[in-house]
């Protein structure tokens, strides 16, 4: 191999190290184990929404629906554990645990997946637009659910989940990592994660090879929906509170960890550890922006510019794709 | 003198993509309104070389001269405004628009007020339309027209270019007989007019129809041409193509046939928007262990349509009954036809047979992919294995097995697509036009190949539109014309009258 295509394929890594050196060098506080274990905190919501959004990509699919499901979600775990359900007119009420809470959530988030890849395959609406109607569902739904306000007060036993440590490293981040390690085998290593690859690659011929593509699509759109879930439990936890508007457009936060990790939005090219990279590029830029005291309107400016130069160096190596 | 007869030449051409060398030294000479017909195996670098005289691949090794004149084409548009056009086999018209937008496609003609001037553009595309001899407004939707005649609107397009070169790879491979008379007197035409015309195709025996001189590549290189196409053979053709004489042109054994073991029973499919008309009407027959049942008819005759109503495709339309082994099987999707023991090379192996960003390895074990899983986990050594064994077997040329499939000639990616269907193991093999686009000496391996798989008692059924083909390898025929079946012969009785009679009845 030489230089040029191995700069061609480590690009993403090397451009997190010139970053990492750049900022570490420009801010004193950058370089810090605090500052590392703050930015891993922060985009593990990101990673574990991206895991999914991954998925979905590689089929050649989108999902708009699931900054809303992680909101949607994250106020019914919430919900649940400080509140329960309670039918006074039936006389019913049920209480919940953290973890019951915590399932009721991820159902949530699953069953609103599930709905998503049932409109896809089913009645062939387009995912763009399918998971478009899901965001203003969930988020209408979340509204009524809160009524416009947090819940708050969630206890110490949730509050672990988003800010405790385990063994030195934070919850967040044992529970991102975990689920990274999972997609990464899963993608890579079974017959699912193969067909999702032959279905972005070529439908028609993954059609006429047998392989279950409406199941295969389905099953992609609920995994989105429960790892958004996972997302809003993580970021509720770590608040301390469910916020009606929470994951307002991490969709697209989400979209550009996947771009940036050389994900082709025409589907079947792309991998998971290019996400995870994505994200972390787009973590570090965040930190190390803050701490340079640039200005929020700047800060998206220069991370439009970095989606834009990650897709045009993409472009440069795959030239012949669309 | 010598050179006012040569309009193009290609000078020690090379062409390496990672890992292959596509062309190596390769010089040629286009010759002045003469037919100039490229031979040689798949992979031999046809598609590339004209690639490069098109402007296609800007980037290779050597000299191209026009008219004496060193060029070098940046793109095809490049190549289209010196003259040079390319007709490829996949059509790249837009469906949405009319023939007229489609031809003026970026040199549209506006007026004084800078609004597109439609009626001029059509009256010019009306004449360009009457010299490929397509009888259609030049109005019409692209999406309307059968595939001749979309190649019929590319060679218009060539034209209004005035194209002095017209470069064509493999024009005849998805067209029934009918068009290609016509692209035959649109050569001719043009060759009256002294447009020069790159021919490729695998189909021999019309070479003979339309070639003025053949150039042979092998493995990349130049190995000779035949000057004067009416002193050619057929066989000097092959030679040249092989480097060799095939000696055992495909005669098929004959073998004790098994057990019935697929039978269909008045299977029928309406059309989608109106159910009294039918693509598929009323079709029985059935098919023994180790029968090649061949399936004759022209293009639009409901073959394909047959083969995929059958492979579950259309299961909520289709009615009529299927039995395997004897015993009735309900084949809702592709999924259950292939639990029962079915398969299917499509026809489009691009569109339909491939995931051309995939490797082959994945391409060929995508059927089956049980078989290389052990505790849920793909196993990458058997998977390699299951790919390089089938890569020897059926001889695919490739680096390895890890190539994408979408670097490969157009015959080998054919292999890879029946290579995935071996893999499954099936006991019924349905294989649409299996050699189109595939070399003589190629297709010789995939005849021996359907033998081989008859004698292990599957049960082949092939359809084709070429007769000699289909009388070479089947033990029976069935001919269909107009979505039904007219006619059944036996090999002894088949003759190419017979059967043509069947299929225009
Ligand atoms: N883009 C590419 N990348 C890598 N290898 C390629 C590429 N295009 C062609 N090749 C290789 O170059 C060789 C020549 O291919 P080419 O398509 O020119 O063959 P061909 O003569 O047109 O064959 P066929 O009759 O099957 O169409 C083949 O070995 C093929 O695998
Ligand atoms: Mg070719």
């Amino acid at each position: 191999m030489n230089i040029k295509t191995t700069l061609i394929r480590f690009q993403s890594i090397i451009a997190l190290l010139v970053l990492c050196i750049v900022l570490s060098f420009m801010s004193d506080k950058f370089l810090t184990p605090e500052n590392g274990w703050n930015i891993m905190r922060q985009i593990s919501v990101n990673v574990c929404i991206s895991i999914g959004m991954t998925l979905v990509i590689l089929t050649r699919g989108i999902d708009l629906s699931v900054g809303s499901i992680l909101a949607l979600s994250g106020a019914v775990a919430a919900g649940l554990l400080k509140y329960g359900i309670d039918v006074p007119s039936l006389n019913l009420f049920i209480g919940f645990t953290v973890f019951g809470a915590i399932l009721g959530g991820l159902f949530v988030g699953g069953g609103l997946g599930v709905f998503n890849g049932w409109m896809i395959t089913k009645f062939k609406v387009p995912p763009f637009v399918a998971t478009l109607a899901m965001l203003t569902i969930a988020r209408g739904a979340t509204m009524l659910w809160t009524g416009g306000f947090p819940i708050t007060g969630l206890g110490a036993h949730f509050a672990f989940i988003g800010t405790g440590w385990f063994l030195g490293i934070p919850m967040p981040v044992w529970i991102t990592a975990i689920l990274v390690v999972i997609a990464v085998i899963v993608t890579n290593k079974t017959k699912f994660g193969r067909y999702i690859y032959a279905i972005g690659g070529n439908e028609s011929a993954a059609r006429l090879s047998g392989l279950p593509i409406n199941k295969i699509k389905i099953w992609v759109y609920t995994i989105a929906g429960i790892l958004a879930a996972v997302g809003g439990i993580i970021l509720t936890s770590r608040l301390d509170s469910a916020q009606p508007n929470a994951g307002f457009s991490y969709e697209l936060d989400s979209i550009a960890a996947v771009v940036i990790g050389g994900t082709s939005l025409s589907g079947g090219r792309g991998s998971i550890l290019g996400t995870v990279q994505g994200a972390l590029i787009i973590g570090v830029l965040n930190s190390g922006l803050v701490l340079l005291n640039v200005s929020p309107f700047w800060q998206q400016i220069i991370k439009g510019f970095v989606i834009l130069l990650a897709v045009i160096l993409d472009r440069i190596n795959h030239p012949n794709e669309e | 003198m010598e050179e006012d007869n040569i309009i193009l030449q290609a000078v020690n051409i090379t062409k390496k993509f990672a890992g292959v060398t596509a062309l190596d030294n390769v010089s040629i000479n286009v010759h002045k309104g003469k037919v100039n017909v490229i031979v040689g195996e798949n992979g031999a670098g046809k598609s590339t070389l004209m690639k490069i005289l098109s402007g296609v691949y800007p980037e290779y090794d050597g000299t191209l001269l026009l008219q004496g004149e060193p060029v070098n084409f940046s793109n095809p548009k490049d190549a289209m405004s010196k003259g040079i056009a390319i007709i490829h086999q996949e059509l790249n018209l837009i469906p949405y628009l009319s023939i007229s937008a489609n031809i003026f496609l970026g040199r549209e003609i506006v007026d004084p007020l800078g609004l597109l001037d439609f009626k001029k553009m059509n009256a010019i595309t009306k004449r360009l339309l009457e010299r490929v001899e397509c009888n259609v407004p030049a109005t019409t939707l692209v999406s309307s027209l059968r595939v001749g005649q979309q190649q019929q609107v590319e060679i218009a397009k060539a034209l209004l270019e005035d194209a002095k070169v017209v470069i064509m790879d493999e024009p005849t491979s998805a067209i029934t007989d009918a068009e290609v008379e016509v692209l035959f007197r649109i050569i001719a035409s043009l060759k009256k007019q002294q447009v020069s015309i790159v021919y490729i195709s695998h189909k021999l025996d019309e070479l003979f129809l339309i070639a003025d001189r053949f150039v042979g590549l092998r493995d990349g290189k130049m190995v000779g041409t035949i000057e004067n196409a009416e002193q050619g053979t057929k066989d000097d053709l092959i030679r040249l193509m092989v480097g060799r004489d095939i000696t055992n042109l495909y005669i098929k054994d004959t073998l004790p046939l098994g057990d019935e073991i697929f039978k269909v029973e008045n299977v029928s499919l309406p059309k989608p928007s109106n159910a009294s008309q039918f693509l598929v009407n009323n079709v029985s027959f059935s098919l023994r262990k180790g029968e090649v049942l061949g399936v004759f008819g022209l293009m639009g005759a409901g073959r394909t349509e047959l083969l995929e109503t059958l492979f579950g495709l259309h299961s909520e339309r289709m009615s009529g009954s299927i039995f395997i082994d004897g015993r009735k099987v309900d084949i809702r999707s592709v999924k259950d036809a292939v639990a029962n023991g079915m398969g299917l090379v499509p026809e489009d192996r691009k569109k339909d047979g491939l995931v051309l960003s995939m490797p082959i390895y994945k391409n060929v074990s995508m059927a089956s992919l049980d078989q290389v899983i052990d505790n849920g986990f793909l196993n990458n050594r058997a998977e390699n294995g299951l790919a390089k064994q089938y890569i020897a077997d059926l001889k695919i040329k490739t680096p390895s097995q890890n190539e994408r499939s979408k670097n490969l000639s157009g015959g080998n990616q054919q292999k890879v697509v029946l290579s995935k269907w071996l893999a499954t193991t099936p006991k019924i093999l349905f294989l649409d036009e299996p050699t189109r686009g595939i070399d003589v000496n190629a297709k010789n391996e995939i005849y021996h190949w359907i033998n081989t798989l008859a004698k292990r008692g599957l049960g082949v059924l092939v359809v084709s539109s070429e007769l000699p083909e289909i009388m070479a390898i089947c033990d029976r025929i069935i001919v269909m014309g107009k979505s039904r079946i007219t006619g059944e012969f036996t090999k002894n009785e088949a003759t190419e009258d017979i059967i043509m009679n069947a299929a225009i009845l």
